[in-house]
């Protein structure tokens, strides 16, 4: 196997060189080469099976096996299938995706015309979220670049394949990236996620099928066609033979460090690299020579790790060992000791209330009354019955309790429920200390004055 | 082909259409169209969701259904010339992107998500930017302020203020 201490980078092997965003500079690094191999020499069935082997598994968030979701697309449907690309990226520390684009847009494009390729889809859509200008520029010329040098359009390099990819852009909205989410809104229309089923591999955009899959995914599928699978699969943690239902967790990954570290950044690694090794390695530490209070292991929604949970291994089953949501995107944010838990999940649940589309009662409900009493909190009227009731709220929404269609709840009750899990006492004390004659309170209080969450 | 139209301009539909033939349906040009309006006029007026509804041949109440669910889109008026977007998401706020936004609408006389008197600046709080590597960030324009201070927040406004004297 390939260690943190062996790996070399791919991923953001451009990062650094000059004009690495140009096609000149892609092909010299081997680019397109293996597309063009696989085109006249692979059939779309073995390319589904080479990242089915691979075990890639996406990057998205939900870690579903690329190759299998692939495989669940109707067989001989006569088109057309739709592929969107899923470049929404809004789980708040998140930023891998923008780095590939801004650095490597080659690499993300070559995976995405293997993957059309692969599930027969002939329009790639890339659903691109406003707040990356640089980004759409960069990919808008890197797309120009691909269709002058024959890689999209009609009959790509005489194969008889033909692919066009789209720019859309998105305005605003964390709902968007939830995968159905995203197919409404690329259908003009408020972006309510759909009941599934059916899944977009049946039904998806237009009501064909669609796949959609991440940004750094594509760009793992550009690196199996390079380098091949078995380069793929000797790196991060292997299956749990013991467990027959873990599909393991191979391949590099970006892990985005944020918060307080001395060095934020986008860092590529073995999958399973632990969250210390991160931290001290890559970020120079915890900033100011602080002690850390607690750790995001992927994405706020991911919930959080404390101090002594640090050397749980970042791969896809390492994060559900220590109570966390799972991976997520793997961006891992930094708290410091001098952070106030209660501000900290003021904050989650601020994101989560802005963000909530609305349609499931316990979603719209949960995520706007978890801020209102983390408001009334902080505003010195806590009482200790909030905490069970935030606890309460936790445990209620949410697709794991299979209240809500989409997932969006999970992310706003794992942080809930792990702040008052772990960090129970420190909630107590400060209720206690801000609230002295009132937080033995049991009966109903009314509400602060609305807050605006917008 | 619109009747009556009054707020899309050649320009405006000229570029609304060479989009036409990228989606199978006309309804998926609405997020398109409404960029294309709201890039021009910083805000989307309800003339033009009744145009761009004509255009697509929908209904105007299902553009402006659209519309309302994306906070982004202004419509009673435009946003200020600069739109200031300043992040108050987890990792922006461990590093006092909240003391940022705060201070910067301070020094601009308004409130977070207030547009100023001469109209060259809103100021609004985003969540997370995708930027997080530059906490505390802002994007205004096209343009990505990362790293942010006090000091860099009032060269921006000063910027802005030149830019529109
Ligand atoms: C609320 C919510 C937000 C999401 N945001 C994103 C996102 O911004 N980008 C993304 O790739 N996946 C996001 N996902 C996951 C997608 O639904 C989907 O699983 C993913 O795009 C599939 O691609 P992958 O298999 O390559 O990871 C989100 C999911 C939820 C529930
Ligand atoms: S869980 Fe929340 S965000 Fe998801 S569909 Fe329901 S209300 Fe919308
Ligand atoms: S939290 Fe501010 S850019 Fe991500």
């Amino acid at each position: 196997m390939i260690t943190s201490d062996t790996f070399e980078p791919v991923l953001l092997e451009a990062a650094g060189i000059d004009d690495g965003h140009t096609i000149e500079s892609y092909r010299s690094r081997g680019g397109y080469a293996p597309l063009e191999k696989l085109l006249s020499e692979k059939q779309p069935p073995e390319v589904v099976e080479m990242v089915k082997s691979s075990g890639l598994r996406g990057r998205g968030g939900a870690g579903f096996m690329t190759g299998l979701k692939w495989t669940f697309l109707p067989k001989d449907h006569p088109g057309p299938i739709y592929l969107c690309v899923n470049a929404d990226e809004s789980e708040p520390g998140t930023f891998n995706n923008r780095i590939l684009m801004e650095d490597d847009p080659h690499q993300v494009l070559e995976g995405t015309i293997i993957s059309a390729y692969a599930t027969r889809a002939s329009t790639a859509y890339i659903y691109l979220r406003y707040e990356y200008p640089k980004s759409w520029d960069i990919l808008q010329k890197a797309i120009d670049e691909a269709y002058a040098a024959g890689f999209l359009g009609e009959n790509i390099k005489g194969s008889g394949f033909s692919l066009d990819i789209y720019l859309h852009r998105g305005a605003a909205a964390y709902i968007c990236g939830e995968e159905t989410g995203l197919i409404e809104s690329l259908e003009g229309k408020r972006a309510w996620p759909r009941i599934k089923p059916p899944f977009p591999a049946i039904e998806g955009v237009f009501r064909k099928p669609t796949v959609v899959n991440n940004i750094e995914t594509m760009a793992c599928v550009a690196q199996i066609a390079r380098r091949g699978v078995d380069w793929f699969r000797s790196i991060g943690i292997p299956a749990d033979p013991n467990n027959p239902r873990d599909p393991g967790s191979y391949g590099p990954k970006l892990y985005c460090l944020s918060g307080h570290v001395e060095k934020p950044g986008c860092y590529e690694a073995p999958l399973g690299i632990t969250a210390r090794e991160l931290i001290d390695r890559f970020g120079g530490g915890v900033w100011k020579g602080r002690r850390a209070k607690a750790v995001i292991p992927g994405g706020i929604s991911m919930g959080l790790m404390t101090e002594d949970e640090l050397d749980t291994p970042l791969d896809f089953s390492g994060p559900g060992t220590v109570g966390c949501l799972g991976l997520g995107t793997a961006a891992v944010v930094v708290v410091d000791e001098t952070v106030s838990i209660v501000d900290f999940l003021h904050n989650s649940c601020r994101f989560f209330a802005h963000e909530s589309c609305g349609q499931c009662t316990p979603c719209r409900e949960g995520t706007s009354w978890s801020l209102r009493m983390l408001e009334r909190i902080r505003a010195g009227k806590g009482r200790l019955r909030d905490l069970d009731l935030l606890a309460e709220i936790g445990d209620t929404m949410g697709m794991m309790p299979g209240s809500t269609i989409c997932g969006l709840a999970d992310g706003a009750a794992w942080p809930i429920k792990n702040s008052i899990a772990k960090f129970r006492d420190e909630f107590e004390d400060y209720i206690k200390q801000t609230n002295p004659t009132g937080y033995m309170e049991t009966d109903p209080v009314p509400a602060l004055p609305i807050v605006t969450t917008h | 082909m619109i009747a009556n139209r009054k707020v899309l301009t050649e320009d405006m539909l000229a570029r609304i259409e060479a989009l036409a033939s990228r989606y199978p349906t006309k309804q998926a040009l609405t997020l398109p169209a409404l960029h294309v309006v709201h890039d021009e006029l910083r805000h989307v007026p309800l003339d033009a969701v009744v145009e761009i509804a004509e255009l697509l041949d929908l209904a105007p109440a299902e553009v402006q259904d659209t519309l309302t669910f994306y906070q982004f889109f202004y419509q009673d008026k435009p946003h200020g010339k600069v739109r200031a977007f300043v992040c108050r998401s987890i990792s922006c706020a461990l590093r006092g992107g909240e003391q940022v936004l705060d201070h910067l609408c301070e020094k601009a006389g308004i409130k977070p998500g207030e547009t100023t008197a001469d109209g060259n600046i809103t100021i609004e709080p985003a969540e997370c930017l995708g930027a997080c590597d530059f906490a505390p960030c802002m994007l205004a324009g096209n343009d990505l302020h990362k790293d942010l201070t006090p000091e860099k927040a009032d060269a921006f406004l000063e910027s802005v203020g030149r830019q529109n004297g």
